[in-house]
C-alpha cells in the first residue's frame, strides 16, 4: 500500500479545485463552441436546404472537409496558420474558432434533416394562409423540424462537448490536460484518470439518457 | 500578404515515409473495427438477451465507451494501466483503446439492428427446422447487417480519424509520423497541411469503396 499512501498524502484538496476549475474551463469552451456552431450551423443547413445546386457545390463540400479530417490535425492547423494571416489567437481562441467550425459542419447536417423533415404541403398551407417566408421558417419549420432533429443535435452537442479534450494539444489547460498536469507530479495516474472520466461521463450520461427518453416518448 | 514563406520540399522528400505512416493508420483502424464489430455483436446479444451481472457488464462498457472522450480512453489504456503495472507498447494502446471505443458504438447500432428485425423471422427459421445458430447466421444477421452497414461504414471513417489521436501517446502513425517530421523541421503548417489531404484523400476513398460494395451487396 505503500504507493496510494504517498498518493493521499500528494494529491491534496488544492488539486481538487485545481481539477475543478479546469472542468469550468472544460464547460466554457464546449458552451461557448456549441452555441456558436449551432447558430452558424442552422444557417449553414438552411443555406444547404434552399441553396440547390449552387450550396451543393460550394458549402456542401467545405463543410465535409471539416468532417474529413480528424479534429486534432484541423486543431495543429489553424493554431500554426493563424499567426501566417496575422493573428494572434491563444489556444482558447484559436480551440474555439475550430470547435466552432467543426460543431457548425456536423449541425448543418441536421439542421437540414430538420427542415427536409417539415411537410412542403404544411409549409404551403401555412404560405397560403398570408404567413410570409421568414414567419413559416420561425414559427412552422423551427418548431416542427426541431423537434424531429434535437436528439440528434444533442448527439453532437455531446460529442463536440467530448471533443473539447483535444484542445489540450495546444496547450489549453481544461481537464484532460490539469489531470496530465497532475499526473506528471503525483505519478498516480490511474485515480486521476478516474476522476476525470467519472466528470465527463456525469456530464455526458444523464444528458444522452434524457434525449433518448425523449426520442422515444416522441417516437409514439 | 504573407509574411511567411512555404517551404514544402521537406514534405515532398518525406512523403514516402508519410504515406507509410497512412498505411499503418489504415492498419490499426481496420484491425480495431474487426475486433470492434465482434466484441460490438457480442455486447449487443448480451444486452439483449441476458440479465444479471453479464448484462451490467455490457451495459458498462457500452456506456463508459459512449459517454467519455476517446482522449480520455486513450489516455486510460496508456497511463492509468500503468498503475497496475500493465505497460503496453503505443501500438497497443492505440488498438486496445479504437477496439474499446468501437466495441461500446456498435453494440448500440447492432443492438437498434436486432430489435428492428421482427421476432416472427426467428420463429418461422425455427418451424422450418432451422437450430438457433441456423436461424441467427442465416436469417437474423444477415438482414441486421444491411441495416448496420452504413453506421459500420460511418465507424470506419470515425476511426480513422480517431486513430490521429495516436500521436499523444507517441504512436508513429500518420499524425504522429507528422509530428515527429514538423518538429524536426520546424515546417509544422506544410506537414499538417499534407497530412489532412492525405487523411481527407483515405476518408473519401472509404466511403466509395463502401458505396461499390453496397452496390454489389445490396443488389437485391
Amino acid at each position: 500500500m505503500e504507493p496510494s499512501l504517498s498518493f493521499f498524502s500528494d494529491f491534496n484538496i488544492n488539486d481538487f479545485w485545481f481539477l475543478g476549475q479546469a472542468a469550468v474551463r472544460t464547460l466554457w469552451i464546449s458552451l461557448l463552441s456549441i452555441s456558436l456552431g449551432t447558430v452558424l450551423g442552422i444557417f449553414f443547413g438552411w443555406a444547404l436546404y434552399e441553396g440547390k445546386l449552387a450550396a451543393t457545390l460550394t458549402l456542401a463540400p467545405l463543410l465535409d472537409v471539416f468532417r474529413s479530417v480528424p479534429l486534432i490535425i484541423q486543431l495543429v492547423l489553424f493554431y500554426n496558420f493563424a499567426p501566417i494571416m496575422g493573428l494572434n489567437l491563444d489556444p482558447f481562441g484559436s480551440g474555439v474558432v475550430i470547435l466552432t467550425i467543426y460543431t457548425s459542419a456536423l449541425v448543418a447536417n441536421v439542421a437540414r434533416g430538420g427542415i427536409e423533415a417539415v411537410g412542403k404541403p404544411l409549409r404551403n398551407a401555412a404560405r397560403s394562409l398570408g404567413i410570409s417566408y421568414w414567419q413559416d421558417l420561425r414559427y412552422i419549420v423551427f418548431p416542427i423540424g426541431g423537434r424531429a432533429v434535437f436528439p440528434a443535435w444533442v448527439g453532437v452537442a455531446l460529442g463536440v462537448m467530448k471533443d473539447s479534450a483535444l484542445v489540450s494539444v495546444l496547450g489549453y489547460v481544461e481537464l484532460l490536460k490539469a489531470s496530465q498536469i497532475l499526473i506528471t507530479r503525483t505519478q498516480e495516474p490511474f485515480l486521476i484518470l478516474i476522476v476525470a472520466g467519472a466528470f465527463y461521463f456525469a456530464l455526458s450520461y444523464p444528458i444522452s439518457r434524457y434525449a433518448a427518453n425523449l426520442e422515444k416518448s416522441w417516437a409514439q | 500578404m504573407f509574411d511567411y514563406n512555404f517551404h514544402w520540399r521537406p514534405v515532398l522528400k518525406t512523403l514516402p515515409d508519410l504515406l507509410d505512416a497512412a498505411l499503418l493508420t489504415l492498419e490499426v483502424a481496420i484491425l480495431a473495427m474487426l475486433i470492434g464489430i465482434v466484441i460490438g455483436l457480442c455486447l449487443a446479444l448480451i444486452r439483449l438477451h441476458m440479465k444479471g451481472s453479464l448484462y451490467w457488464f455490457a451495459t458498462s462498457w457500452v456506456e463508459l465507451a459512449r459517454n467519455t472522450p476517446a482522449l480520455f480512453q486513450l489516455f486510460f489504456f496508456g497511463f492509468g494501466l500503468g498503475a497496475f503495472g500493465l505497460h503496453l507498447s503505443p501500438y497497443l494502446i492505440v488498438l486496445t483503446a479504437l477496439s474499446f471505443n468501437c466495441a461500446g458504438y456498435l453494440a448500440e447500432n447492432f443492438r437498434g439492428g436486432f430489435l428492428a428485425i421482427p421476432e416472427t423471422q426467428m420463429r418461422s427459421a425455427r418451424s422450418l427446422g432451422m437450430t438457433a445458430w441456423q436461424a441467427y447466421t442465416r436469417i437474423v444477421i444477415p438482414q441486421v447487417f444491411r441495416i448496420v452497414y452504413h453506421p459500420i461504414t460511418n465507424q470506419i471513417v470515425w476511426c480513422v480519424l480517431m486513430s490521429s489521436l495516436g500521436m499523444l501517446v507517441g504512436f508513429r502513425e500518420l499524425s504522429g509520423e507528422t509530428q515527429f517530421f514538423a518538429s524536426r523541421t520546424f515546417r509544422i503548417f506544410e506537414y499538417f497541411a499534407a497530412t489532412a489531404v492525405i487523411y481527407y484523400v483515405i476518408v473519401k476513398l472509404i466511403l466509395v469503396a463502401s458505396r461499390i460494395l453496397a452496390a454489389r451487396l445490396f443488389r437485391y
